[in-house]
């Protein structure tokens, strides 16, 4: 995690400067979306489809709230404090069985992450400008690598699969022919014809 | 410079909306099963768009050149269930060296 909060800070600095890299990291914890909008932005898409990317890649949130809300208990307030700090790793790891979850734990495992996160982007941001070009040392690589690896962990069972597979051709066949990001957006479609395939 | 603070502050507004929805604002209720789908495969289907697009995509061409090596070094390194900095700074180097050899 460590690393990838690194690459975060040294890769978004050219285009966002020392600061928002870091802002963003504090106010947004979340690397695929991160990643997804600066790679919106970098390739020159607007705002609107940098922040459409993020918000999709992050749709995912919405499915583990609706789970993570019966093991939550008390006032709104400290339910939504918890549900704050839900990221992928402790919401998983939280998991006790029975759709039930630790809310504690969860917090126990997000809060060393978010830490980590943070002070990862701003070292990120500090040490990329004496790194020399990014490109000369393959660092515009670690975006799809970065994904793949994500992808990776998603991509199990045969739907998943074959949203994966027309999200890939959607973007790859309108590339050449929309403006940068919305093929991303775009392979959204890919989601929505896969949910009709049988498990 | 503007695009970029839009860009951060909508969403940290929407993922915490998106995180919050379930706990306070559906509590009891649940995604029809139609829109659980869609969500489920949303992550896949644009993270796979992603990987295409930053490998091959250069502004509005698809080209061929040092990134695709280091893609494929990474691919690699996920099948041999390597960890993640080993996957991501293998794929930069194997680019730069790829680079720097042509």
């Amino acid at each position: 995690m460590f690393a990838i909060s690194i690459s975060f800070g040294v890769l978004a600095r050219p285009l966002m400067g020392p600061v928002a890299p870091i802002a963003m990291s504090i106010l947004v914890f979340s690397g695929s979306a991160q990643f997804g909008a600066l790679a919106v932005l970098i390739a020159g898409g607007s705002a609107a489809a940098a922040i459409a990317a993020g918000l999709l890649l992050n749709a995912r949130y919405l499915a583990m709230g609706l789970a993570l809300a019966p093991s939550l208990r008390g006032r709104a307030p400290s339910r939504a404090a918890f549900a704050m700090t839900t990221v992928d790793a402790s919401w998983a790891s939280a998991a006790i069985g029975g759709g039930r979850f630790d809310p504690w734990y969860m917090v126990g495992v997000s809060i060393p992450q978010y830490a980590g996160w943070v002070l990862g982007t701003v070292v990120g941001v500090f040490v990329g400008p004496a790194l020399g070009h990014p490109d000369s040392l393959g660092l515009d690589a670690l975006f799809p690598a970065f994904f793949l690896a994500l992808l990776f962990e998603e991509a199990r069972g045969r739907r998943r699969l074959v949203a994966a597979g027309g999200g890939a051709g959607i973007a790859l066949v309108l590339t050449p022919i929309l403006p940068a990001g919305l093929p991303i957006l775009a392979a959204a479609v890919g989601a929505l014809a896969a949910s009709r395939v049988r498990p | 410079m503007t695009a970029v603070w839009v860009t951060i502050g909508t969403l940290a507004l929407g993922t915490a909306a998106l995180k919050l929805a379930g706990p306070l604002a559906l509590g009891g209720r649940s995604l029809s099963a139609k829109a659980h789908n869609v969500v489920e495969l949303l992550a896949s289907a644009l993270l796979a768009a992603l990987v295409v697009v930053e490998t091959f995509g250069t502004g509005h061409s698809l080209v061929l050149d040092a990134r695709v090596l280091g893609v494929a070094f990474a691919a690699v390194a996920l099948t041999r269930r390597a960890p993640m900095i080993v996957v991501v700074v293998g794929a930069a180097a194997v680019t730069a060296i790829a680079r720097l050899l042509s």
